[in-house]
């Protein structure tokens, strides 16, 4: 990637952009493409899947098998640099349960965390969108208007419709696989933007034969992994887990898709290891640009504009916003409404293995297939939710995997007294006969989950940090036990046991607001600027060249992952903040 | 420090503690002390470079060596755990500087100081020099409900069966042992073969 020192600045260019990764990078796609010069700020380092990721490695050529630790929580191949669930200098502040007051957070595993919240971050270029999972769901007409139909919640100032032909272009540009099954708030693509969906894994029919008749349907999934060539990159080759990145370009990353085509357009500048602090503002109101940190050297440098753009993530560019203090914005910039933080969501998260019999000594074949689930089970009870049967709101898709993957540690054996030629035989045996399910559920935002700068902890760079506020309301808690209960029911229904215990209390059947790393909201469009921080374009409502084009703006977070959504929108706001600055409207 | 200076040139005093010096700032002090280094946050996915030292000793390498050979023997599914670097690997997994290898390992020892202990106490040798025979009726006692063996022992074994089958099952033996056949480029994903659906009943 071309990077540029900040001696080397243009003196001003039309936008500014914070962050590399889903919202970033969109968002210097589409202003590039329409023309304008950009300037993108990435906290991380230079990073570049072509060289860095480790494509065919097995276990055996990383420390400790590759195994998660406290320095590599995904893993040692995992792609994230310098992150995880806590950054190297970068402290986060939460309760920890049992301890008064307020914590650094300092826990590495999110499935035994007692933190009331876990904060995964990369320093990279790319962000998060280098080890993502790639599983790309269209929110549904339901998703943009919940208040509307159940009365919680909020309602986005926009709807299906308006995101509709953004979705079209973005999995188009993207490479998104999968299948139009016709299902409820399950929007199909019909406008010829998917590509076709790998075919299933053993496991999977399985899965499905047994789902069927529960009445939980199993479809295949959509991931943002090529099955055909697009656009000069390759289709995947069925081999690599994508959280390595890939270096054939088979599946989405910013840095192998986005930021390729807006450097080539000459119109797009990066700089890395610049750690924003926050956004400047003029006499009139109006953003001037950033001041950020040159990590490498510790100095202070400003880059100037005549738009700003925030992507930076949900979290992190609402943290901008409330460091930059002024006369005009005494409680950080565009938080008149007091919202900025506010709303924070994540997805509903709950999980269980099992042991399936059934699976064990299957004939050896390949498996790996496009590393993520080829199938997935979108929510189907919409109609027990309209007849009060379920006794919570919203509801949640189920991911599963397991099977015959790459050997490392946790060879499973229920048998603790073997060893020696039986043992050997065992572990032949019952490779490939552990299936793990996870639920990804829809969350409410509600008043006690948010986050805020910390009066007094500030990062290696003086910036203030953030402290975080969480709170699952009875809805969240009660789906998780559903997921619980479900699990349960499909493992047994396989003729499988349960590993583990199905944990049924809501109090403990959902993992740690955070842990599921879809955290939006912080920024929330609306209708009103009184309650809300942006418009439908994601432009703040007090600052007009301010927009924020990460999770931040989600005024609900579905039962579909974020980043598809992310992107979609961030090239409608784009696509119209280019017209609107060629028309003098902006900046 | 007199005496060096005394003997040796300036130059030459100078340089040794240099060299001192920055071999002690290049230390990063892991949760188990000085000289402990981690893999850090940000290491070459592409070599593997082990950064903390092997901690155990010759002698329990030689039971290491021994018992992981029991675990996992050669047959005609694979070669013997030491013939694929498995007791290197439990040495790299003890010495480790994060707590859950720190953990582990201090069970991994103590459990390998018993059973040469148990072993000298039954047979008058340590484990590594017991016959093969005297070997296993140990273990056959550290796997039986209700002894005192299991008591004083399972949880090692089971720990440590569970790394040399991690160690073992990684490498390109250990897949050709489990029957693992991925990591292969393919331009298709051909789904499961009819042998595969037939035996989960989906023929």
């Amino acid at each position: 990637m071309p990077v540029i020192t900040p001696r080397k600045t243009l003196t001003s260019y039309d936008v500014l952009i914070v962050g590399s990764g889903a919202g970033g990078g969109m968002a210097a796609y589409t202003l590039t493409q329409a023309g304008l010069r950009v300037l993108m700020l990435e906290a991380g380092r230079d990073y570049s899947p072509e060289k860095e990721t480790p494509m065919f490695q097995r276990a055996d050529q990383a420390p400790l098998r590759g195994t998660s630790t406290p320095d590599k929580p995904f893993g040692f191949f995992d792609a994230t640099v310098d992150g995880g669930w806590t950054v190297p200098n970068e402290p986060y502040m939460v309760r920890r349960t049992g301890t008064p007051g307020w914590v650094e957070a300092s826990d590495w595993k999110a499935k035994e965390t007692n933190q009331n919240f876990m904060w995964w971050r990369s320093r990279m270029l790319g962000g998060r969108t280098n080890h993502w999972g790639r599983i790309s769901l269209r929110m549904g007409p339901y998703d943009f208007k919940p208040k509307s139909r159940d009365g919680l919640g909020l309602d986005w100032p926009i709807d299906y419709k308006d995101i509709e032909p953004w979705y079209d272009k973005t999995e188009a540009l993207v490479g998104v696989f999968g299948s139009n099954e016709g299902l409820e708030n399950t929007p199909d693509s019909l406008h010829g933007s998917l590509q076709p969906a790998p075919k299933p894994r053993g496991f999977e029919l399985l899965t499905k034969k047994h789902c069927t008749p529960l009445g939980i349907p199993v479809i295949p999934s959509h991931l943002a992994i090529l099955t055909k060539p697009l656009n000069n990159r390759a289709a995947c080759f069925y081999a690599t887990d994508c959280g390595r990145g890939c270096s054939i370009r088979a599946n989405f990353q910013s840095t192998t898709v986005l930021l390729p085509p807006a450097v080539e357009t000459g119109r797009l500048d990066i700089i890395t290891e610049a750690m924003v602090r926050e956004v400047l503002v003029g006499k009139d109101g109006k953003a001037t640009g950033v001041l950020y940190i040159d990590r490498q050297s510790g100095q202070e440098e400003r880059a100037t504009a005549r738009v700003v753009i925030l992507a930076a993530s949900g979290c992190e560019s609402a943290r901008i916003l409330l460091n930059s203090k002024s006369g005009l914005f005494p409680n950080g910039l565009a938080n008149g409404s007091g919202k900025v933080g506010r709303y924070l969501m994540d997805t509903v998260g709950s999980s269980l293995s099992g042991h399936i019999p059934a699976l064990e000594n299957c004939p050896p074949h390949n498996e790996d297939g496009a590393s993520g689930m080829h199938m997935y089970m979108p929510w189907w009870g919409y109609k027990e939710q309209a007849a009060g049967k379920l006794g919570f709101a919203r509801g949640y898709h189920i991911e599963f995997g397991g099977g015959r993957r790459m050997p490392g540690m946790g060879i499973f054996n229920p048998n603790d007294a073997s060893y020696g030629r039986k043992f050997k035989e065992e572990a032949r045996r019952y490779y490939g006969s552990i299936l793990g399910f996870a639920g990804r559920g829809e969350m409410i935002p509600n008043d006690d989950s948010y986050c805020e700068l910390d009066p007094d902890k500030k990062d290696k760079w003086g910036i203030p940090v953030l402290r975080f506020h969480w709170k699952w309301s009875d809805h969240e808690k009660q789906q998780a036990v559903h997921m619980q209960q479900t699990f349960k029911t499909i493992i047994e229904s396989m003729g499988g046991t349960v590993m583990g215990t199905v944990q049924l209390d809501p109090e403990k059947a959902v993992m740690a607001g955070g842990t599921i790393i879809h955290e939006v909201g912080t920024t929330c469009m609306g209708a009103d600027p009184k309650s809300s921080v942006l418009n439908q374009w994601s432009q703040a409502w007090e600052c007009p060249n301010l927009f924020v084009t990460d999770g931040g703006p989600f005024a609900s977070n579905a039962d579909k992952n974020p980043t598809l959504s992310i992107m979609a929108l961030a090239m409608r706001s784009c696509t119209y903040l280019a017209e609107e600055m060629k028309k003098g409207n902006i900046g | 420090m007199n005496d060096l200076q005394l003997t040796l040139s300036r130059r030459e005093a100078l340089k040794r503690v240099i060299g001192l010096s920055l071999a002690l700032s290049a230390l990063e002090l892991g949760s188990a002390g000085a000289a402990a280094r981690g893999i850090g946050t940000d290491p070459n996915l592409l070599k593997k470079e082990i950064p903390w030292d092997r901690v155990l000793t010759p002698e329990e390498m030689k039971i290491v060596t021994v018992l992981g050979d029991i675990i996992i023997p050669a047959d005609e599914n694979g070669p013997a755990a030491s013939a694929v670097g498995v007791p290197d690997f439990i040495n790299e997994w003890v010495s480790a500087p994060y707590d859950a290898q720190q953990k582990s390992g201090k069970v991994i020892r103590d459990g390998l100081a018993w059973i040469d202990a148990e072993s000298k106490k039954r047979f008058g040798k340590g484990f590594a020099d017991a016959e093969a025979a005297q070997q296993t009726a140990l273990l056959d006692d550290i796997v039986k409900e209700g002894t005192a063996a299991r008591k004083a022992a399972h949880s090692f074994f089971t720990n440590f069966r569970d790394k040399v089958a991690g160690g073992y099952y990684s490498t390109p033996e250990g897949w050709k042992a489990i029957g693992y056949v991925g990591n292969v480029p393919m331009l298709e994903f051909p789904g499961p073969p009819p042998e595969v659906l037939k035996h989960l009943g989906l023929a």
